[in-house]
């Protein structure tokens, strides 16, 4: 059925009512946007869009082994996520328009944000936001909001994916964004010393950084903070269970990617943005926000709160124009944090980061294979320097049944032999062993 | 219900002149319209404001307002104590409820103002 329910007779019947041609109704709008044709197939019944789907399917290589990470990371969901999450109370629930009617839904976002705020040592999160990337944005954007200032400095460590972002959505935007080039694999302090005056609103740093390395800011957040700048930290969350938080860095804003927390790796999501604060610059934040308050018979209940930040009632002075959010994704997160538990976290963070290291080890006994930054921490990833270029090598072990890293080359300058290996708790002695094997047949 | 010597603008803000010092402040009007007040972003110390510029926000539950500057000039002092309790906005709009002192630079640009009367007049063809 097609979207716009009246029928051609219908639509003649009105135009003729009104004395109009159809073109009259959008001479508004200058020609050159009007009516191009599309140039689409006529439609197909379901059966062949079944085939002709699965065939596009059947291109991908699938079960290939996976030592990729970069920002999306391959971890073990087990089934009791999919489970609870998939419940039809759950699963087919928008964000409500009459929120407080919904009180599971407020009670599942209110915990996720307690935990999203345990996790990165803040003191507020909001209820989700699109993605790593958007969330990072949106965190650039309140930092400009909250100080009045427009000038911010980036590291080159910070994940790619996330400063293309930052870079096509302030293309149009009065802000000052300065790049600066990281030291040995971790922020480059001096550059970044240097840069922080009373014009910078923030400075965006990631850890663990793009290249696996672990930092520790809190130099940088004291620097920022001299200056009336804010520190904005993006960070992966499965990291925190062994790792010192943004939090207790002196992080102003903590953001980051949530699908390491029970979702899926998929090609465009959905993924899940989150992001924490401070109490004091709370209605700064963007997004929706559940707060625990009592009804009028002293129950337990949840409501949206400090709703007029958001666009509905501040319209153009709205924080933010997010005002739905990722609640599937955010109850996925949750539920995945409770069946961990802390110390199951801590466990799984802890394996990851056992695991890379013995990876690293077999890797770098391979005759040819450098690590590209020497005598650094790192938590699950880490940088290789190959004899050849890394793409290519790259596509050989595809053939053999290994995603076997990231080529850096894609995004550095510089990195042509270099690959970004990752290793999570999923990965086994015996794959970890075969990619070895695997990688130094095809040098 | 407005206040003697107080000046008005159609936006429901008022300003009291002392020399060159200007108070402003929203109307009982306009607090009652918003209803309980739970937020007021207050402008920064040393913020200059033309005439119907921003110059803070008030937040009640369901909805959010800019106040505007009813005069020109240059800000002085804020109301810090509505950080903690907006609603003296609610209760006492003209005296403990002020938002901003503000230092005149253009002696002129509360001329179109309203007085008293005027402004009361105002509010009853609304």
């Amino acid at each position: 059925m097609p979207f716009i329910s009246n029928t051609t007779e219908q639509q003649k019947e009105m135009l003729a009512e009104i004395g109009l041609g159809m073109d009259d109704l959008f001479s508004d709008i200058p020609s050159e946007f009007l009516d191009k044709p599309m140039n689409l197939p006529d439609g197909i019944n379901e059966q062949n869009v079944r085939n002709k789907l699965a065939e596009l399917a059947d291109k991908n290589s699938i079960n290939l082994t996976c030592f990729l990470g970069g920002g999306f990371y391959d971890h073990f969901i087990p089934a009791a996520v999919y489970s609870v999450v998939s419940r039809s109370e759950f699963y087919t629930a928008y964000t409500p328009y009459q929120p407080e009617l919904s009180q599971g839904t407020l009670q599942a976002i209110y915990e996720y944000q307690s935990a999203i705020c345990r996790l990165t040592g803040m003191e507020v999160a909001n209820a989700s936001l699109y993605d790593g990337g958007t969330a990072m944005y949106e965190a650039m954007m309140m930092a400009l909001r909250i100080t009045g200032r427009n000038k911010v400095i980036i590291d080159d460590s910070v994940n790619p994916i996330n400063r293309v972002m930052i870079d096509s959505y302030t293309q149009n935007l009065q802000i000052d964004l300065e790049e600066t080039h990281c030291a040995d694999g971790l922020a480059n302090r001096k550059r970044i010393f240097r840069k922080i005056d009373d014009k910078t609103a923030a400075v965006i740093l990631q850890n663990p950084n793009f290249f696996g390395c672990i930092d520790d800011f809190s130099d940088i957040a004291e620097a920022a903070h001299k200056k009336g700048a804010l520190l904005i930290v993006s960070c992966y969350p499965i990291s925190m269970g062994i790792l010192k938080t943004p939090g207790e860095m002196g992080a102003d804003i903590v953001t980051g990617e949530g699908q390491s927390l029970g979702m899926p790796m998929s090609f465009g999501g959905p993924y899940l943005g989150f992001m924490a604060s401070r109490m004091k610059y709370v209605r700064k934040m963007p997004g929706r926000i559940v707060g625990q308050t009592t009804d009028r018979m002293d129950r337990q209940s949840y409501v949206l709160t400090l709703q007029a930040r958001e666009q509905h009632i501040r319209r153009d002075k709205a924080t933010s124009n997010i005002c739905s959010n990722e609640a599937l994704c955010a109850l996925t997160a949750l539920v995945y944090l409770s069946l961990l538990g802390k110390q199951g976290l801590r466990e799984t963070a802890q394996i990851c980061a056992d695991k890379a290291s013995y990876a690293y080890k077999r890797l770098t006994a391979i005759p040819g294979v450098e690590p590209h930054f020497k005598a650094r921490w790192f938590f699950n990833e880490f940088v290789l320097d190959l004899p050849c270029e890394a793409a290519d090598v790259i596509a050989k072990l595809i053939e053999k049944g290994f995603a076997a890293g990231f080529p850096l080359s894609r995004y550095y300058e510089k990195m042509e032999n270099s690959i970004l290996i990752c290793v999570t708790e999923k990965r086994t002695k015996q794959q970890i062993g075969m990619l070895a094997e695997a990688l130094e047949s095809v040098l | 219900m407005a206040v003697k010597g107080l000046l008005y603008t159609k936006d429901h803000e008022w300003v009291g002149i002392e020399g060159v010092a200007a108070t402003v402040g929203i109307t009982d009007y306009a607090q009652e319209q918003l209803g309980e007040l739970v937020f007021v972003e207050l402008p920064v110390i040393g913020k200059e404001v033309s005439a119907h510029d921003e110059i803070a926000i008030v937040e009640s539950s369901k909805a959010a307002s800019d106040v505007y500057s009813p005069v020109t000039g240059k800000v002085i002092e804020v109301n810090q104590e509505l950080e903690s309790r907006p609603e003296l906005i609610n209760e006492d709009c003209y005296k403990s409820g002020w938002i901003a002192k503000l230092q005149l630079t253009d002696p002129k640009s509360h001329e179109d103002l309203m007085d008293t009367e005027q402004y009361e007049q105002y509010v009853a063809g609304l």
